[in-house]
């Protein structure tokens, strides 16, 4: 059985010392240069054996006049286990808009790649690490990514009026 | 002295346009002779970004389009939507809603695994008679889907708290009708195909997909069960009232082309099985209370669940289909992701196919079953 949430937690807190996480309802929070190593900690110890990585998907949060600054981007991992067949963990990662670097977790899950890709392509998150980080839906030489909040879609009528 | 002969790789653009290719699809191979020494998938000629027309939408108006994800399985796509906007806003679903979605959730797992028998026929080069034979089965399911939806294929018909619309008089009869007549064909199938000399030659031992590749590159449904990984959500999130049915979840012991392909026809007869005890045990409507009453039916415009995110998923007959929601209060999603399984799959289609002829890429593929439509949402 996955321990709740916030046991969830401490453990991972004990077992790499110096990492600290932080619990946003079940989700947990880490810092984009500890990923690494808590990924490699719930896929391999054997209390999660998280081994299959579902989903990969950011979502983006551009500066309002209340929250100021400069806009977040956050990347979001759903976990579970195969050979358990518990799960989820959901993992976040939040990092600056204009800058949004994240490491990598193609390494630990093959199943990331095109994910990453696919994130990078959309949102120019850029996962530091990547064996092969090129768009993929959109074509090379594209400018832009779409999934940003701000991106401004084309006017279909007015490129017919053209 | 031995003589040598120069020799140089060539590299060869499959696609985008090809029938083999299941839609437009592209594999840049690079070849030694015949053999495949390098293989690169290239994506997105279907792209229409999907998820970002999805933040302009409202929940609901989000269903016609997810039938044009995967086409062949429009009541699944439907039905993994419900499931993540019933786990983000609270919804219970109506009994007898239950049992219609788990009825058209089946049906759809027929469509798409007889379809796709029949395409990996075609690719093997026994063109047109194989797919014949599967359409016309599929037609018969499709004849079931519009008399309850009003369409063959953009079925639109799954909602959240249940389904659209109760299905028609005499509709239940009819289902009984397909689903009975249906094991017959499979045999008729299987004899044609399963212990077939060509079909074996062709298939077995290539594209081997070992299990710890399978379950680190996220791979999932029929392609992850084919290399002997016992991983069904139907039996793992035990989601809506599956855990009711008695059904088996048929594993692989080898993972190649063959054994994807007859996990694909147990798991079509476990679906028979569970189609005949839904049909049998599916209650009768209750007077006055339609399946979609009880939920958000009434007033999709208004709807707006709490502020939250939520991934929801469902065991699609092509692998784990999720729906990531995020949710700021409005009527609009503030995000919505779809995993598509098709897409995620594609992640081996170089390691399956290394060292195989080029004639055995296209049936690698093709056993891999993809559309692409969903690959490039």
């Amino acid at each position: 059985m996955l321990p709740a949430p916030h046991e969830l937690k401490q453990t991972v807190e004990q077992l790499l010392p110096g990492v600290s996480l932080t619990l946003e309802g079940d989700l947990l929070l880490v810092a984009a240069h500890e990923l690494a190593a808590v990924c490699r900690c719930l896929k391999e110890h054997e209390r999660f054996h998280l081994d299959y990585l579902a989903n990969l998907t950011a979502v983006d949060y551009p500066p309002t006049p209340a929250s100021g600054g400069a806009g977040r981007i956050e990347v979001i991992y759903h976990l579970y286990s195969m050979a358990e067949k518990h799960g989820p963990v959901a993992l976040k990662v939040r990092v600056p808009r204009s800058h949004p670097a994240v490491p990598s977790v193609t390494p630990i899950w093959r199943g990331a790649e095109f994910q990453e890709r696919e994130v990078y392509d959309l949102f120019g998150v850029i996962f530091e690490g990547h064996p092969d980080l090129r768009r993929i839906l959109m074509w090379e030489g594209f400018d832009g990514h779409p999934l940003r909040k701000d991106y401004v879609v084309e006017d279909q009528d007015a490129l017919e009026e053209r | 002295m031995t003589p040598t002969i120069e020799t140089q790789t060539l590299e060869v653009n499959l696609g985008p346009q090809h029938p083999s290719t299941h839609g437009v699809f592209r594999m840049i191979a690079t070849l030694d002779g015949e053999t495949v020494v390098k293989l690169k998938p290239v994506m997105g000629y279907m792209h229409r970004n999907h998820e970002k027309i999805g933040e302009g939408l409202t929940y609901i108006g989000c269903f016609p389009y997810t039938d044009r994800l995967d086409y062949f399985c429009a009541m699944t796509n439907n039905f993994g939507l419900s499931l993540a906007i019933e786990k983000l806003a609270g919804i219970q679903v109506s009994e007898r809603g239950e049992y219609l979605r788990i009825i058209m959730a089946e049906l759809t797992r027929l469509v798409n695994h007889t379809a796709v028998t029949g395409f990996l026929l075609n690719d093997m080069g026994a063109f047109g008679t194989p797919l014949l034979y599967a359409f016309r089965e599929r037609e018969k399911i499709l004849d079931l889907f519009e008399a309850a939806s009003g369409s063959r294929m953009m079925c639109n018909y799954v909602r959240p708290g249940g389904v659209r619309e109760d299905v028609p008089q005499g509709w239940l009869d009819r289902a009984r009708e397909v689903v009975r007549e249906y094991p017959r064909f499979l045999d008729e199938f299987e004899t044609l195909l399963t212990k077939n000399e060509i079909v074996r030659q062709r298939t077995q031992q290539v594209g081997i997909l070992p299990k710890a590749l399978g379950i680190n590159a996220s791979v999932t449904g029929p392609m992850l069960r084919a290399s002997g990984v016992d991983y069904d959500l139907r039996k793992v999130d035990g989601y809506s009232i599956y855990p009711r049915f008695a059904f088996r979840v048929p594993l692989g012991t080898v993972g190649d082309v063959y054994d994807r392909y007859y996990v694909r026809i147990l798991e079509m007869r476990e679906s028979v099985k569970m189609l005949e005890q839904a049909l049998q045990e599916i209650p009768a409507a209750s007077p006055g209370i339609s399946p979609k009453g009880q939920a958000i039916g009434k007033a999709p415009r208004t709807f707006r669940p709490p502020k939250g995110e939520a991934y929801g998923r469902i065991e699609a007959p092509k692998g784990e289909l999720g729906f990531y929601l995020v949710s700021d209060g409005s009527p609009q999603p503030y995000r919505y992701h779809i995993r598509a399984p098709s897409f995620i799959n594609l992640t081996v289609l170089e390691e399956l196919c290394l060292g195989h002829k080029v004639a055995d890429a296209i049936i690698i593929l093709g056993s891999i079953d993809i559309v692409l439509c969903e690959v490039d949402r």
